[in-house]
């Protein structure tokens, strides 16, 4: 008997776990979908379809306080990136490469705010900064103010976490060989960094940076409890807005969010696979001479 | 000759583990000396303390007169030839090469000269411009070879670089490094596990086990005399007969059989023969074994064609002996429990005292 390449009955099992995956798609994706179409939507009631149209993106660039959110997430996007993306890379170098006292308890402690709840760190820092500042004003007799720069800290304190533990599992499989060998022609310590550690951990640095973009774009826990009265962002300003009821107007926002967010994730994943190979693989030899 | 580089009372601990274990050596300039021992036995933390990756817990290590041992590695006259080679698969062989003079800062037109002329030296000018996983693995061998020759260093360390080819590209490797190697006049100082490495290549060999430098000495000095059971075990095949020292000449056997072979050992010492497989020559039982030699009767228990030589298992007084013939156009082959008699020169025996 001679079996056709690829022509096997499926099974009734086979069915179901297909049936079950598009199942999940669709759980996961409809109202996404759903979403999307509805930010197209020209009537004022969310739920009712009358015509495609733009008219509430060209209104969420004309709402000053959509706008004033947008300008504080951006800065405080880039302001907690840059500082976590520099501050979490130190760390995981310094956990994978140097031997020093206290090192293992560290080692766990960095990963907390991973695995603590939001509301629990959103709690922990705002009582941090009022004991902190209480103690600045008695101190200098001047309150410093709730607001982007307790928002940019907050997210700086989560952000180092995740780029460290993105830039470390790089170093992890960068062989330590390759940094002796640098060592051996003689660059000194801040050389073989320069010029081989960083362009090879590279891909992990700029993929741990948007991990900690799209986290601090998105956060709305953390900064609605450390914000202060009048800075805003733009997820906690949405979440405002969805109190007071859903408008289109919430459609198209969220609309602009997904994308941007979606973007970055690409984007991270592209270089995080990149140039995939660290070590040198054993591969065919090509040719030989 | 002047000492390239110099162990004196040179120990290392790792926590509890003792890897290296009083080391005294000198290896003379432009010399090709390998350490030679099984993994775990210390050789390439001995390498690793010669480049600075790791540093003595105590003792003294100076690099052509200058103390060196606590000086990192980018300060020091040698290079390193990796068992992984470490290439850096982010820069381009000729970048690779480049590498140590760019750090050292020589002129870039200095730089472009003498990488051109030590990828010409190791046949890789055409592929300057690729990356390194373009290349195989003898190729990538070959840079890291070039890599660490063009800084001209004073000594060259090797930890292992032919382990990851494959046979026949080893042993052509092995004679390219050892002609190399008397071309630019650089001590190298080679680890390997691999006993044919070690004698193809090597002035001379230091065995170690167990953090410990055995024997120093030729690769005809540590085959045919080996001083203790670890060397002669580890060097080759060897059979190994207990035995009584008479007096400075010669030896007495479990069967009373008394032997011409010089020793040290003072009279009454239990000692061990070795002799090599190769250097025992098989007898019919009624044949006359010429004068001088030594013999001890047994029957063939085994026998495997290895093509070039036969080799057998001869059940003896002595135990089992293993033999080795080659395969001579008239060489007499004996069937599998034919009587024989195994025969071999006194010159043949060497005697360890343990």
């Amino acid at each position: 008997m001679t079996i056709a390449a690829g022509v096997r009955p499926k099974s009734p099992i086979e069915r179901l776990l297909a049936a079950n995956s598009w199942l999940v798609y669709a759980f996961f994706y409809a109202p996404i979908f759903l979403l999307i179409a509805l930010s197209f939507n020209d009537n004022e009631n969310v739920g009712v379809w009358t015509s495609a149209s733009t008219r509430w993106y060209s209104e969420m660039f004309q709402q000053d306080d959509v706008m004033r959110a947008l300008r504080n997430s951006l800065i405080v996007a880039s302001v907690s990136t840059l500082i976590s993306t520099l501050l979490g890379t130190a760390a995981a170098i310094s956990l994978e490469r140097f031997r020093f006292r206290g090192q293992r308890v560290y080692d766990g402690l960095v990963y907390l705010p991973i695995i603590i709840p939001d509301v629990t760190m959103a709690v922990m820092l705002l009582l941090f900064f009022a004991q902190a500042f209480n103690i600045i004003d008695g101190l200098f007799g001047s309150k410093p103010a709730f607001g982007l720069g307790t928002i940019s800290l907050a997210h700086i304190a989560f952000n180092i976490s995740f780029v460290a533990v993105v830039v470390r599992a790089r170093l992890a499989q960068l062989d330590s060989s390759l940094e002796e060998a640098a060592a051996d022609l003689y660059a000194t310590r801040w050389q073989a960094f320069r010029y081989v550690t960083l362009p090879l951990i590279m891909p992990g640095v700029a993929g741990g940076a948007l991990l900690a973009l799209t986290l601090s774009l998105d956060d709305v826990v953390v900064t609605s409890f450390v914000a202060g009265p009048g800075a805003t962002t733009l997820p906690v300003y949405v979440f405002g807005l969805v109190r007071r009821g859903v408008t289109p107007l919430i459609n198209a926002v969220s609309t602009v969010m997904l994308a941007a967010s979606m973007a970055l994730v690409l984007i991270s994943l592209f270089f995080q696979r990149g140039t995939g190979t660290v070590a040198i693989t054993e591969e065919e030899p090509l040719e030989e001479t | 000759m002047t000492d390239s580089v110099k162990l004196t009372g040179v120990t290392k601990r790792f926590g509890d583990v003792l890897a290296v274990d009083d080391l005294h050596l000198n290896v003379a300039d432009g010399e090709f000396f390998s350490l030679l021992g099984p993994s775990g036995c210390g050789k390439t933390t001995t390498l690793r303390m010669i480049a600075g990756f790791e540093f003595p817990t105590s003792g003294s290590l100076t690099i052509r007169g200058q103390e060196m041992a606590l000086n990192p590695p980018n300060e020091r006259p040698v290079n390193t030839v990796f068992q992984s080679y470490a290439l850096f698969p982010h820069m381009t062989i000729e970048e690779n090469v480049g590498f140590g003079l760019r750090m050292k800062k020589v002129a870039p037109a200095d730089i472009a000269q003498r990488v051109k002329r030590t990828l010409d030296m190791v046949q890789l000018s055409h592929r300057a411009s690729a990356s390194p996983s373009q290349l195989s693995g003898g190729q990538q061998q070959r840079v890291a070879l070039a890599r660490a020759l063009v800084n001209e260093p004073q000594v060259l360390l090797l930890d292992e670089p032919l382990g990851a080819l494959d046979l026949k590209l080893r042993q052509a490797m092995q004679l390219e490094l050892k002609d190399l190697q008397q071309r630019v006049g650089i001590t190298f100082i080679y680890v390997t596990h691999d006993q044919d490495e070690a004698l193809t290549m090597s002035d001379r060999i230091g065995v170690m086990s167990d953090g410990k430098l055995l024997q120093v000495g030729g690769p005809q000095d540590i085959y045919e005399h080996p001083r203790s059971r670890f060397v002669a075990d580890f060097i080759g095949e060897i059979n190994l007969m207990p035995a009584v020292a008479v007096d400075r000449d010669s030896v007495k056997l479990l069967d009373g059989q008394v032997l011409m072979a010089p020793h040290d050992a003072p009279a009454g010492r239990s000692v061990t023969v070795a002799i090599r497989p190769e250097r025992f020559t098989l007898f019919r039982p009624d044949a006359e074994i010429p004068s001088g030699r030594s013999s001890i009767a047994g029957k063939v228990i085994r026998r495997i064609y290895h093509g070039d030589v036969f080799l057998y298992d001869v059940d003896t007084a002595e135990g089992l002996l293993e033999v080795k013939e080659e395969n001579r156009p008239n060489v007499e082959v004996f069937e599998i429990d034919s009587q024989v008699v195994v025969s071999w020169s006194p010159s043949a025996a060497t005697v360890i005292e343990d």
